[in-house]
C-alpha cells in the first residue's frame, strides 16, 4: 500500500519553479531518503506535503485520501508528523510541556479552558515515555533552553513520535550535531517501527545511506534519479549533481 | 508561601476600606480595581497570545456605551448590562475576524484602525452618541437590594468582579487552552504542523478578552455614571498597553500592579505634579530600561538575585528568569 503519493506537483514562486512535476510513491513502512544539492527543492517539497505551502498544482494522498488541500493542521490529525530542519520549539517551557504540547495537539482537550493542563496524567505519562524513547527522560524537567542542541533534536523527534504518526517526515535529523549525538540519533531512527513510514531529507551520507531503501534526487526542483540505495549512488547523473565524481 | 501571599493580599483588600477610610482613595483602589480588569483582559491577547492590540479602548468603551444608551432609554440594569457585554463580545468577534488576518505591526494597526472609527462614531454620530456631551447615567444597579451608591459598596463590587476576572484568567492560563494560546505566541508554525487551529484559538482569546474588557468597560461607567468619546480614544488603550507592559507581559500579577502604577500615577501624582505624564514617561523609559519584561518578573529576578547573594555572601551576575505565571 502506498502511504504517501505526489503526483505531478508543481510549485513557483515569481515564476522561479522550486517544485517541478514531481511524482514520488512512498510505500507504507518504507525508509526513503530524499538527496540533493542546497537549493534542490527538499524543504520546499516537505512544506507542500504538509501543507504549509500550498502547490500551484498536482496532488498530494495520503493512504488513498487527497490531502492536497487539507490544512496543515488536519494533515497532522491524518497522521502526518514533521521535524524542521531549523529547530523550531518551545524555548520557555520545560522538555516534558514542548512533549505534552504535541500529544495535545491531537485531542479535544486542547479547547478546554477549565481543567489544569499540567495535572493531565495520562498526558504526562506518554510525554515521559516518548522522552524516554529518546533517552531524554532524566531532562524531563529541564527548561529547553538549558539543553544541548542535539538533545532539542532528540526532542523534536520526541514530539513527532508522541502523535504516534503514519509518515513522519524528517528535515535533516542529523544536522550540527556530534558524531555521539549522530549516533544516538541514528539508533533511535533505526528502532522506529515500520508501521511508521519515514520520509528524511539529509546531507549526512554516511547515516543517511544505511536509513534508505530508496532514494529519491532532486535537482532544481526536479527528480533527476530515483530507486534502490545501490541503483542511486551508481547512478552517474547522482555522482554528477550530488556526490561528485 | 505562595498561598499565604494571596490570603494577606486578599484579607487587605477586603478591608481596605476600614483603614483607608477616606472615600477619595477608596473611589482610587476602585479605579484600580477595574482598569486591573481591563489590563488582564488586553493580557489575554498582549501576553498569553503575543498579539499586541492598540484597539482595546473600543471594547472597553462599548460595553459603556451600549449601556449607558439602553438605560438612557429607559431600559434596567441588568437588560441594560447583558445587551452590552453581548455587543462587546459581537464587536470583539468582528475585531478578531478583521486583525487576525496578520500578526505583529499588522494586527496593531488593524486594531489601532478599528479603534479608531469606534472613536469617530462615538465624537461623531452625536444623534446616536450625544457627541462630544457624552451619555449620563443617573443611578448604579442595586443587585439583591445593595446599594452601590456609596463608595465602599462601589469598591466592594469592583473587588468581586476584579477577584472573578484573577481567578478566570488563572483557570485560563494554566488550562490546555492556555498552553495552546501560549503555543501560538511562541511557535506558529509548529502549532499548526501539531494540529492546532491557531486561528480559532486567536478568536477565542480575543472573544475572552473583549468579555472582560466590557465588564470593565461596564464598571468605568458606573463609577463615573458617565461616558465621553474621551475613553474611546487612542490613550485609553495606549494607558492599558502601558499598564500590561510596564507589569509585566504574561503575568497574572503584572497588569494589575501596571494598572496600579498608571491610575496612582493619575490621580494622586497628579494632584503634586502638573506634568505627571512626564513623570509617568520617565518611570516607563526606567522600566524599560532596567526591567524589561516588567516590574513584577524584574522584581521576581532581583528577589532571587538577593537571596542568592544573601546565601552565597557573595554577589554574582543577574540571571535572567523567562516569563511565567507569576
Amino acid at each position: 500500500m502506498i502511504a504517501l503519493q505526489v503526483k505531478d506537483l508543481q510549485k513557483s514562486f515569481e515564476g522561479l519553479y522550486v517544485t517541478r512535476r514531481v511524482d514520488l510513491a512512498v510505500e507504507a513502512g518504507e525508509r526513503r531518503l530524499i538527496i540533493g544539492p542546497n537549493g534542490a527543492g527538499k524543504t520546499t517539497l516537505f512544506n507542500l506535503i504538509t501543507g504549509e505551502i500550498a502547490p500551484d498544482s498536482g496532488s498530494i494522498s495520503l493512504f488513498g485520501d487527497d490531502i492536497t488541500r487539507t490544512p496543515v493542521r488536519a494533515r497532522a490529525h491524518l497522521g502526518m508528523a514533521r521535524t524542521y530542519q531549523i529547530i523550531t520549539l518551545f524555548g520557555r517551557d520545560t522538555l516534558l510541556r514542548n512533549v505534552m504540547l504535541a500529544l495535545l495537539g491531537l485531542c479535544k482537550r486542547r479547547w478546554n479552558p477549565l481543567i489544569d493542563f499540567e495535572r493531565q496524567t495520562d498526558l504526562v505519562e506518554k510525554a515521559e515515555a516518548a522522552l524516554a524513547r529518546v533517552g531524554l527522560a532524566h531532562l524531563a524537567h529541564r527548561p529547553l533552553g538549558e539543553t544541548s542542541y542535539g538533545e532539542r533534536r532528540r526532542v523534536e523527534i520526541a514530539m513527532a513520535l508522541a502523535q504516534n504518526p503514519r509518515v513522519l517526515l524528517l528535515d535533516e535529523p542529523f544536522a550540527g550535531l556530534s558524531i555521539d549525538e549522530r549516533q544516538d540519533v541514528h539508533k533511535l531512527l533505526l528502532a522506529i517501527p515500520r508501521d511508521v513510514t519515514m520520509v528524511m531529507i539529509e546531507h549526512n551520507m554516511d547515516v543517511a545511506l544505511e536509513f534508505a531503501e530508496k532514494i529519491t534526487l532532486l535537482h532544481f526542483g526536479q527528480v533527476i534519479v530515483e530507486g534502490t540505495r545501490a541503483e542511486v549512488v551508481a547512478n552517474p547523473r547522482t555522482r554528477e549533481v550530488y556526490l561528485g565524481h | 508561601m505562595r498561598v499565604a501571599a494571596i490570603t494577606v493580599a486578599v484579607l487587605l483588600l477586603v478591608t481596605l476600606p476600614a483603614w483607608v477610610g477616606n472615600p477619595y482613595y477608596i473611589n482610587i483602589a476602585s479605579q484600580i480595581l477595574f482598569f486591573a480588569v481591563f489590563a488582564l483582559a488586553l493580557n489575554v491577547l498582549v501576553g498569553y497570545g503575543g498579539l499586541t492590540s492598540l484597539g482595546h479602548a473600543g471594547l472597553f468603551a462599548m460595553a459603556g456605551y451600549t449601556a449607558a444608551l439602553l438605560l438612557a432609554r429607559g431600559h434596567g440594569h441588568f437588560v441594560a448590562d447583558t445587551a452590552a457585554l453581548a455587543v462587546t463580545v459581537i464587536t470583539a468577534a468582528i475585531y478578531a475576524v478583521l486583525s487576525l488576518r496578520s500578526t505583529g505591526i499588522g494586527f496593531l494597526m488593524i486594531t489601532l484602525a478599528i479603534g479608531q472609527i469606534l472613536w469617530g462614531i462615538a465624537y461623531r454620530w452625536a444623534s446616536l452618541t450625544n457627541g462630544d456631551n457624552g451619555v449620563n447615567v443617573s443611578s448604579r444597579p442595586a443587585p439583591f437590594g445593595l446599594s452601590l451608591a456609596g463608595a465602599d459598596g462601589f469598591y466592594y463590587l469592583c473587588l468581586v468582579v476584579f477577584l472573578v476576572c484573577v481567578a478566570t484568567m488563572t483557570v485560563v492560563v494554566r488550562s490546555p487552552f492556555g498552553a495552546s494560546l501560549r503555543g501560538t505566541r511562541d511557535q506558529e508554525r509548529r502549532m499548526s504542523a501539531l494540529g492546532y487551529n491557531v486561528w480559532l484559538i486567536r478568536f477565542y482569546a480575543f472573544l475572552l478578552s473583549g468579555f472582560w474588557s466590557g465588564v470593565a468597560g461596564l464598571l468605568f461607567l458606573y463609577y463615573n455614571q458617565f461616558i465621553s468619546p474621551q475613553i474611546v480614544a487612542l490613550t485609553t488603550s495606549a494607558e492599558a498597553l502601558l499598564m500590561v507592559i510596564s507589569g509585566g507581559t504574561a503575568t497574572l500579577l503584572g497588569p494589575i500592579v501596571g494598572a496600579a502604577l498608571v491610575v496612582i500615577m493619575k490621580n494622586v501624582v497628579s494632584a503634586y505634579i502638573v506634568r505627571w505624564n512626564m513623570v509617568l514617561g520617565i518611570i516607563f523609559i526606567l522600566i524599560v530600561s532596567f526591567m524589561p519584561d516588567g516590574l513584577v518578573p524584574g522584581s521576581v529576578r532581583l528577589w532571587k538575585w538577593a537571596r542568592h547573594r544573601m546565601r552565597r555572601g557573595k554577589v554574582e551576575p543577574v540571571a535572567k528568569v523567562g516569563g511565567g505565571g507569576a
